[in-house]
């Protein structure tokens, strides 16, 4: 296993001879330690399938070096940075048994068939697939197949790190949830060097211990999944993570207070605020929402029940406020007030986070 | 003007893949199929579009026998999951095709199909060609094709499925809005319950060919009729055991004894399997009612906002879920609240005798 360094990677599916092509990375430095948990969160289009291609070796980066282990191998082929990967559909021969397809990666490198037999049931084992290491994998259904691509992926015990790209998507919520578990509960006891790629911010905050988040080719915020819940440093963080994401309302900061629609609003970093008052937003969590006996006058004007919570809408001065309400709390009919949690409120300039 | 299934099956071979299948869509409803990969939903829709006929039963709509007449004589419209685009075409013309074969008047055409692109984010894509989209963009288009016209019956098979977590959270937000002026029929598909609760409307719980129940889906979700209902509408997996009841207690396996909910000390004493949501076992509890029950944690996963625990309990895994951080390591003894009000009791057949949840 190792540890990953880019540096001032750049990257460019164009000539090199155009002055302004466009940068499909932009410019990313990040350093990762061997033996974590890291996700490549961001929209489609945000560069993580180059960034990820880039690592493996598919791809040659316009700019910048990679470093593993202290090694550069920004020129190696794929084969040299001796890396196994997972993708989105199962790769995965249909003729051959359970076996000798979770069997092939260590074969193919000559290893030894004792100890081929050794981690190959030991990954099937913690797969649950140790029941039908006979069968072929022909028969197996989409999610059957997807955790032998998984297998493939995790047998080999020499390997620099293990990519996985949006590993379970073809994968049914009841399975993924177990697959998902399973995975982490699989990092953690093996402590090899995992890099997950998603669109799926439960797949990346659950699986990661710590999230890179991307967007437009660039890195937006790198963090713990609690720390991007909690203090996203950008607004664009505050819109992807989290089901509804942030609200983002229009403010102005006088003497260190935020002012919203007309009403004074305590935030956490307000006092901090030194600028001109352009390009100015508040930042609060529908969970951080209340309902409240005084507070910002709202209407209520949509309630979806989404089971064990209820996501109310409410509008103020021509803006929705989104909020979590619990299954068992009132939820008031027309005119009421909210209130945001002070502590969990924060102004943005121009998408980033006042400091 | 509903849309009907009487008695409807579907045999191939020798493999029964839609069971007996009695369903009313009303006009203007927003009907979801909830269940699991291979549960039927896509044969029944291809059942109810006129792609294929049943077996056995009969297909009214308003008020005609519909059975026979194939897709292209009824006015319905198809999204799949795999995407299909007109290649050559542009965005622009991928969808407004089904109104020029209409023969609508070009300013009309215009017309809708801006209203379908702008609900769908393609505005600034309607000169492109497929190849020129993201997988994400050309799905959009095959939507807004399906949308752009007046069908009656409009079948949404896994749509977002493909598509991006953020851009399927506010398509999601938009879908039922598009057809909240209109008298069609929608028929969406999923395997995902979060998505049926949010789009509310109906819902019609699919489990191994068979409809398991069907009606509004706050209802379906709250009140399950049986044991397979209940587990296709629970994300993440609803927690079952097999229980005893003798009068106020409820006893779980040897050893844990649980209090029996309110509404649930009237029922008879007896064997029963109950249900219990993930999200109404917590690290904290919400009611003065809560029950405790002690277990050793087997995983613990945190996502930023909520926290979701596997406890294993004298033998059984029980799934919590709950907003906020709450860390707990692999291995040590975790103590959770279970709300016993929102208990569901199932009989031996597993239909439900008692309970909200």
């Amino acid at each position: 296993m190792a540890s990953i360094i880019l540096r001032d990677l750049r990257h460019s599916y164009e000539g090199a001879d155009r002055a302004d092509r466009n940068w499909a990375l932009k410019q990313i430095t990040l350093e990762w330690a061997d033996g974590g948990a890291y996700a490549l969160l961001g929209p489609s289009g945000c560069g993580k399938t180059t960034l990820l291609n880039l690592i493996s070796g598919l791809l040659t980066p316009t700019e910048g070096r990679i470093v593993f282990d202290g090694r550069d191998v920004t020129n190696a082929s794929p084969e040299e940075r001796n890396i196994a990967q997972v993708f989105q559909f199962p790769v995965i021969y249909d003729t051959m048994t359970v076996y000798d397809n979770l069997a092939f990666p260590l074969r193919n490198r000559r290893v030894g068939e004792r100890e081929v037999d050794e981690r190959v049931r030991e990954v099937a084992t913690m797969l649950e697939l140790d029941t039908m290491l006979k069968q072929r994998a022909s028969g197996l259904t989409a999610d059957g197949k997807q955790k032998i691509s998984l297998g493939r992926g995790l047998v080999r015990s020499d390997v620099n790190v293990i990519m996985f790209d949006e590993p379970l998507t073809v994968i049914d919520p009841h399975l993924k949830w177990v697959l998902r578990s399973k995975l982490k509960e699989l990092q953690q006891r093996i402590r090899r060097t995992m890099i997950y790629v998603t669109h799926d911010q439960t797949e990346a905050l659950t699986f990661a211990d710590q999230v890179v988040v991307m967007k437009d080719g660039e890195i937006v915020q790198i963090g713990t999944p609690v720390e991007l819940f909690e203090r996203p440093s950008h607004t664009f963080v505050g819109h992807f993570i989290g089901s509804p994401g942030m609200n983002l309302l229009p403010c102005q900061v006088r003497d260190g207070r935020a002012i919203f629609a007309g009403e004074m609003i305590e935030t956490a970093n307000g006092a901090s605020y030194r600028g001109e008052g352009r390009g100015l937003e508040l930042g609060v969590r529908p969970e951080s929402v209340s309902f409240a006996p005084e507070g910002i006058p709202v209407d209520v004007v949509k309630v979806l029940d989404a089971g064990s919570y209820r996501i109310v809408e409410a509008r103020r001065a021509g803006h929705t406020i989104k909020m979590l309400v619990s299954e068992d709390d009132r939820i008031p009919e027309g005119p009421a007030h909210v209130r945001f949690a002070p502590d969990r409120t924060r102004v943005y300039e121009n998408g980033w986070l006042v400091r | 003007m509903s849309f009907e299934l009487r008695n409807v099956t579907k045999r191939v071979g020798a493999d029964l893949h839609i069971y007996e299948t009695n369903l009313v869509l009303e006009a203007g409803s927003f009907n979801t199929l909830l269940g699991p990969t291979l549960a039927g939903k896509t044969t029944l829709m291809q059942l109810m579009a006129g792609l294929d006929r049943p077996t056995t039963g009969e297909i009214w709509f308003r008020g005609k026998n519909v059975t026979g007449i194939p897709v292209q004589k009824r006015n319905v419209s198809m999204v799949y999951q795999q995407f299909i685009n007109y290649p050559n075409f542009t965005v622009y013309e991928n969808i407004a095709s089904p109104l020029r074969v209409a023969g609508l008047a070009a300013r009309d055409i215009e017309a809708r199909v801006f209203k379908a692109a702008e609900l769908l984010r393609l505005m600034p894509m309607l000169k492109r060609r497929p190849n020129e989209l993201s997988g994400g963009q050309q799905q959009r288009t095959a939507i807004a094709r399906a949308l752009v016209k007046d069908s009656d019956i409009i079948l949404l098979d896994e749509p977002l499925a493909n598509l991006d977590y953020k851009l399927r959270e506010e398509l999601r937000d938009e879908l039922p809005r598009f057809f909240a002026d209109r008298d069609c029929i929608v028929v969406y598909a999923t395997t995902e319950p979060t998505e049926a609760l949010l789009f509310s409307g109906n819902t019609a719980t699919l489990h191994a060919g068979r409809v398991t129940q069907f009606g509004p889906t706050a209802e379906i979700y709250r009140r399950p009729a049986d044991l397979v209902s209940a587990r296709v509408f629970s994300d993440p997996p609803i927690n079952t055991a097999a229980i005893r009841k003798r009068g106020t207690d409820i006893l779980i396996g040897d050893g844990i004894t649980l209090p029996a909910g309110t509404s649930a000390r009237a029922l008879p004493d007896g064997a029963y399997t109950i249900g219990i949501r993930p999200h109404h076992i917590t690290p904290q509890p919400r009611k003065s009612s809560a029950a405790m029950i002690e277990g050793t944690v087997l995983i613990a996963e945190l996502s930023g906002s909520e926290s979701t625990l596997h406890v294993d309990l004298s033998g059984q895994t029980w799934v919590s879920q709950s907003h906020g951080i709450h860390p707990f390591k692999v291995g040590s003894r975790a103590r959770l609240y279970v709300d016993m009000d929102h208990t569901l009791f199932f009989d031996a057949e597993h239909r439900l005798v008692e309970g909200r949840a």
